[in-house]
This record gives structure tokens, sequence and C-alpha cells, in this order.
């Protein structure tokens, strides 16, 4: 089952070398990551997209806890709100496709950031599912790039990745 | 001051007495300011050695061992013997040097990513790039190698760092914000335990390297329940090897009687251990009868990660044991010892007697000699599980040996580290003629400081164990694995090193052989010429089960049981 996890971090020199190093050693499946830094000076966030069976997802919880920097995981099983921001440069040949392209854009929300000859840049927000399908109805223009961030997550509500003493909450 | 002297200044403030190393260019500074330190350092030939004896020195005291080493080629030589003390969750520093910072990531001249290399096998590192951190990170290091599950911690610093002048606070306060271990194991799952172990009909008491420490309250435990208790490997000496309760050694070359507790037992007590594959076999068919197995562990990723658990306790060994003890009452378990203690009678460790001298008749004639009261170390191989099975030592931190990563070569240097931490006790290595050649360099350091540790060779001129297991599993196609013709004359090699050498290969020169180790006034490399095809038995195959234990080499077992 694919998991998504949030792990509050200190940003120290490494420590996602730690992480990735951790599920590689450890044969977990690592999807996605991705990686920003929060309010909070010193303390990032990082959000993992993860697969695998309860025991799995159990055991890379337990194993992130155990390194020193990591102060907080979370597996998202509860409703929260999950993002990713894809970049699809498509090739268009001519005002048509230009048109169908632009229709697609509309359908899914997209904008377009760049615009050249012969190609489009798009930038589309949306949860992993809906960037699948973004990207599948682009695919018989012809795609020449893309660029996605992988999931980033966040439980709805109150709920908040709060660290023990100390920190603030983020 | 220089970085350097506030380094060794901040290792003094957390009470090191004592450094293991090699030093390099990279290291030089602090090497240096060692020269007017109190702290002493102890020279070794090869800083595998050094970590080694380290690791040794930690398992022996229960004190933080330390280790130094140069960047590079010094530091990597590092490598082994940490991952072998983070399988084992051994406290050790090791500080290593590393080129200047302008040249990181150069490729400079001795120049290797060590924090990146060892990340894997620490508990944590550092890489120190401001001379000011050096006493929060000496602090930081020492706190997170010694507490929680105990595991080496690495501090790089370049040697720039080292030159900088320090102008910081030796005053640090630890801000772990990410690092708090649970010590206090969970009251109302303590109490779950108890009343599982009370309602129990065939419980069994497992415990592991994790209980060192806690064998006073193990004891006092057991003795209280009257349960049976089995040691693994890295447990031996946790809880007597002299006493009624004690069943012996789990797992692939364990006892009978341990094994059958294990299969029949249906609640399990398991304390600091992990249930690594040598003590369960095949994990689906281990304990099979066993409805609640309780494990107590301060890592609370060891429980759940092989067996399933049904009480989990994540604490301290020895306050939860502290905690139970209080609740703890007799159990009424005489049916389950009378079944346990037919295993016991019916099926001892023993050996098949050969004309020829054997290495289970030189342990076992080492330990009569001592009354067991010595600090064992062993190399890796049949010998260990020899020294495993005929010298059950009774007193804690007096077993040491690799057990997580089996790591050949790890006698000798143990053995250096064991006697440094306890100067006074008898420290005997069993060795195999393989395990010994990988680092046998540190005779030298036995004689740089008149180490008085006896080293007991049992030579069968093979790498034995993965004879064994050819001769089994692989239709006697021996590959690879015969020493006798190039093995050097052991007693020679030691003299050469102007160490004593004896030399013993008759069954009848055995007793005179011991006495010749026992009494020889200071250090001595005694090799002792074994039976070159014997097996260590019982034996589960890898990945089997208890059933599937075997007692003797198949083709022997009618002439055993005439
Ligand atoms: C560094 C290292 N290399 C290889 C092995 C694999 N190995 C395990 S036991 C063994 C043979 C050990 O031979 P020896 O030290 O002579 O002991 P014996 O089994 O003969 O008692 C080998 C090669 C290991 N455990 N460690």
């Amino acid at each position: 089952m694919r998991h998504v996890i949030s792990v509050l971090v200190q940003d120290h020199p490494r420590v996602l070398n730690r992480i990735t190093s951790l599920f590689a050693r450890r044969g977990f499946n690592l999807e996605s990551l991705a990686v920003g830094t929060t309010h909070v000076p010193g303390l990032s966030r990082i959000s993992l997209v993860v697969s695998g069976d309860d025991h799995t997802l159990e055991q890379v919880e337990k194993q992130l806890n155990r390194l020193i920097e990591v102060l907080k995981v979370t597996d998202h099983s509860e409703p929260h709100v999950e993002r990713e921001l894809c970049l699809v440069k498509v090739h268009v040949a001519g005002v048509e496709e230009r048109l169908a392209v632009k229709d697609i854009q509309e359908a899914f929300r997209a904008r377009v950031v760049d615009v050249a000859q012969r190609s489009l840049i798009l930038e589309l927000t949306g949860d992993s599912k809906k960037v699948d399908s973004f990207i599948e109805a682009l695919r018989p223009y012809g795609i020449l790039e893309v660029m996605r961030t992988g999931a980033v997550a966040m439980s709805r509500g109150e709920r908040t990745l709060k660290v023990r003493e100390k920190r603030e909450a983020v | 001051m220089k970085g350097a002297e506030a380094l060794l200044k901040a290792l003094e403030r957390e009470g090191v007495e004592l450094i293991f190393g090699h030093p390099g260019g990279a290291i030089m500074p602090t090497y240096d300011a060692l020269y007017d330190s109190k702290i002493r350092h102890i020279l070794v030939r090869h800083e595998q050695g050094g970590v080694h004896a380290a690791t040794a020195y930690a398992r022996a005291s229960g004190r933080v061992g330390v280790v130094m080493a140069t960047s590079g080629p010094g530091a990597l030589n590092l490598v082994t013997g940490l991952a072998d003390a983070y399988m084992d969750s051994t406290p050790v520093v090791a500080i290593t040097g590393n080129v200047p910072r302008a040249l990181i990531g150069t490729d400079a001249f001795q120049e290797a990513d060590v924090t990146g290399v060892t990340m894997p096998i620490t508990k944590h590192n550092y890489l120190v790039q401001d001379v000011n951190e050096i006493p929060r990170v000496v602090r930081e290091a020492f706190h997170i190698a010694s507490t929680g599950r105990p595991g080496p911690v690495l501090i790089d610093i370049p040697k720039d760092v080292q030159l900088a002048e320090f102008t910081g606070d030796f005053e640090v306060e630890l801000d772990l914000p990410g690092y708090k271990p649970t010590t206090k194991g969970h009251p109302k799952q303590i109490e779950r335990a108890l009343d599982a172990l009370e309602k129990a009909e065939r419980p069994i008491l497992m415990v592991g390297g994790g209980s060192q420490h806690a064998h006073a309250e193990l004891l006092a435990f057991a003795e209280k329940t009257g349960l049976p208790v089995i040691t693994t490997l890295m447990g031996l000496g946790a809880f007597p090897g002299n006493h009624p309760l004690w069943l012996g050694m789990p797992g692939m070359h364990g006892t009978v009687a341990a094994n059958r507790a294990i299969h029949h037992a249906d609640v399990i007590l398991a304390i600091g251990l992990r249930f690594d594959d040598r003590v369960t076999g095949k994990v689906s068919r281990f304990a099979p009868h066993a409805h609640t197995i309780i494990h107590v562990d301060i890592d609370p990723a060891e429980i759940g990660k092989v067996v399933r658990t049904h009480i989990p306790i994540v604490g301290d060994a020895r306050l939860v044991l502290k905690e139970m003890l209080k609740g703890a009452k007799p159990l009424k378990l005489a049916s389950w010892w009378r079944e346990l203690e037919e295993w016991r009678t019916r099926y001892p460790l023993r050996w098949k007697p050969r004309p020829h001298l054997q290495s289970q008749e030189v342990i076992r004639a080492f330990f009569e000699a001592t009354g067991g009261n010595a600090i064992v170390t062993t190399g890796v191989g049949q010998h260990q599980m020899f020294a495993a099975q005929f010298f059950p030592v009774t007193r804690p931190r007096s077993f040491i040996t690799s057990g997580g990563l089996g790591t050949m070569g790890v006698g000798l240097p143990f053995a250096i580290g064991a006697k440094f931490a306890r100067p006074d006790e008898l420290v005997i290595d069993f060795d195999g003629d393989g395990s010994f050649q990988m680092t046998l360099q540190e005779l030298a350091t036995v004689v740089k400081y008149g180490l008085d540790v006896k080293v007991v060779i049992l030579n069968n001129g093979y790498l034995g164990m993965v004879r064994q297991w050819q001769d089994l599993f692989h239709a006697k196609r021996y590959s690879e694995v015969y020493l006798a013709d190039s093995n050097p004359d052991f007693a020679r090699l030691a003299e050469a090193y102007g160490i004593r050498g004896i030399k013993v290969e008759r069954k009848e020169d055995l007793r005179k052989g011991v006495e010749a180790v026992l009494n020889a006034d200071g250090p001595v490399v005694a090799e002792f010429k074994v039976y070159h095809e014997e097996g260590v038995f019982p034996m589960i195959p890898a990945g089997g089960a208890a059933e599937d234990m075997i007692l003797e080499h198949p083709e022997e077992k009618e002439e055993v049981e005439a």
C-alpha cells in the first residue's frame, strides 16, 4: 500500500543522506521525497512516499525515529491534504494542437508558464493521481520533459506535526 | 588553545582515560596535543585492532571505548570494527582526522568521505566544521554512544579545525530534541507481562547482550520466579553459566534443552535481544506454541522487527526488571521443569572422543583449570561456538565475542581491550588459526604494553566453520579452506615478537599445556593442534527450526549413539 509520511528533521548537513541511506540499506522502497524548510528556523519537513505492507511501514517509521536528527514521524493515514507540483513541457506543432492542449490545461486548471514557438510549459498542482492523468492527457501531443516534485502532505484540521518541548509546533 | 587541545579537554571531561589509536597526517595536531595530555594513548598496529580493542574495552568495563585514526586509509580501516560495534550495540566513540576543510570534496591526498561511508554502521556521526563546536559534539557523541541502545559514534575533524584557535565554552547543555530514549517500561505493559507469566504453563526467559548490565536484577528475577533462563551468544555471562536455572544458549549451535524449551514454550519473556536469525532459525517456525511473546528492548525498532510481539515493553532491561521484580511471584513450574530437566540430562553438550586432541576438550580443560574465572574473547568460527558451549562464563561482561557481524580477527584485539579494561582478570583469547591471522600484528601491541593475555589458538588447519558447511551441505567439496599448508609455526611466530610460544600436539600433553599457559608469567601464544575435521554440534542448519536440529555428524551418528 502507498503511504505518505511526513518527517520533521533538524536541517543539519547530511540529514537527507541519512534518510535515503536508511531506505537503501533496509530495503525500503522510496517512491518520492520532497523537502523544504519550515517556519521554525533549523527545522525542515520531509514528505516521503513509501509503499509496503503494515510491517514494513511500522519499520520505516521506527527506523526513521532512530535517527538522532528526526524529531517526528507521521504516517498520513488520517484525512490529509496531499499535493504535488508538476511542470510539463509539451510539443505543440500547430494551432490546432495548441488549442487542444489549452483545453486540457483548462480542464485540469493548469497554468501556462512558458510559451515558445513549438512548445509550452504547463504547471499543475494536485494530488499525485491528478498529476498522473494530466500527464496521460498530454502524452499524445508529445511530451518533451516532465518534472514532478513528489508529493507533500499535511494533516487536515487541528492535527499538526508537533514536537515535544522546547520547539514550536510546526 | 587549539582545537586539538580542546578536543582532548572535552574527552577528559567525559572521563576518558584511554584511547586506542594509530596516527597519521590529518590527525597529527591531536597527537601533538596528546603528548602533553593526561589521557593515555595505546598505539595499535592497525586501526581495525584499535576499534576492536575499544569495543572490548567498552564491553568489559561498561564504559565508552575510544579509538582514534587519521583520515582516509586510517579512518576506513575502522569500518569493520565500527560495523561490529554497531551490530552488537557497543558504545564506542571514534575520532578521525580529515583533510583541511578547504580540501574536502577535492579528492585530496588521503581524503575519504568517512561520515558518508560510516553512516549505515554508526549510531550517529559528525563532521566538525567549527572549532568551537568541539565540546558540544564530544558531549553529544558520548551521550548518544552510551545511552539508549548503545552504539558507535564517529567524530570526523578536519585538520585545520584541529589547528584553529578555540574560543568556545566547555559548559555545553545537551540539546538533542530528536533523541529521547525511553528507559522506564510502561507500568501497564509490565503488569500484563507479569500476568501472562503467572498464567503460563511453559514460560521461558530469554536474554541477550542488552541484559549484561542488568545481571543482578536478572538473577533476582529468575530466582524469584523460578523461570528457566536462556542466554544468547551476546547474553552469555549476563546470567551465571553454572546456575541450575540456566538452560544454555539457543539457536544454530545452542543446547537441545534451550531450543526445545523455546519450541515448547507458551510464554516467552525476551529481554535485550533482537531475535537474530542465528537464534530464531526460520522465523515462521520459531516458537510455534508461544501464544504470548513479551519483548523488552530499549530500541522500539527491535520490537516486532523479526517476531510478532504480544506485549511490547520499551525500556532499559535493568529498570524494567527492577519493576518486574516488585510484582514477581514464584511460579508453579514443576512439571515444566521435569520436561526441561529431562532434555538437559539426556542431551548435555558433549563431543565424540577421538584419538586426536580436540578443541572442545582444550576449552573444557581451561574451564576446569580456571574454575571459569576468566574473561574469554574469541575469533569467529567453530572455536567461537566451542568456547560458548564449553566455557560457560559465570560473570557478566566476561564473554566478549563478535555476535552480529561475526568478524574474524576480533579475538586478539578484543583480548587487548578487555585486559586494559580489567587488568586484574585473567584474559584468554580462544582463537582460530584463520581468525588469528587476520589481526595477529596486534601481538606487537601486547608486547609494547606488556599485556598479560593468553592466546589459545585452536589450530585445525582449516577455515573450520566453512569447511563444516562444505562437509554438510556441499558434498565435502572443500573449496579454498585449507590453511595447514601455509600456516606459520604459531609458537615461533610469537617468539619472533618476543612472546612466549607453546605448542601442544598430543592429547596426553593437554594438561601440561594448559598449565604452562596459565602459569606463564606474561603473555603467551599457545597453539593446540586439534582434530582437523571436527564439527560443531548440535546444529540447526541455516533457515531450519528447532525440530531440524542435528545432534552429530550424520555419518558418525550410529557410533555416537552406540
Ligand atoms: C572477516 C571475515 N571473513 C570471513 C568470514 C567467514 N567465516 C566465518 S567462520 C570462518 C572460518 C574461521 O576459521 P578459523 O578462524 O580457523 O576458525 P575455526 O572455524 O577453524 O575454528 C570464515 C572464513 C568471517 N566470519 N569474517
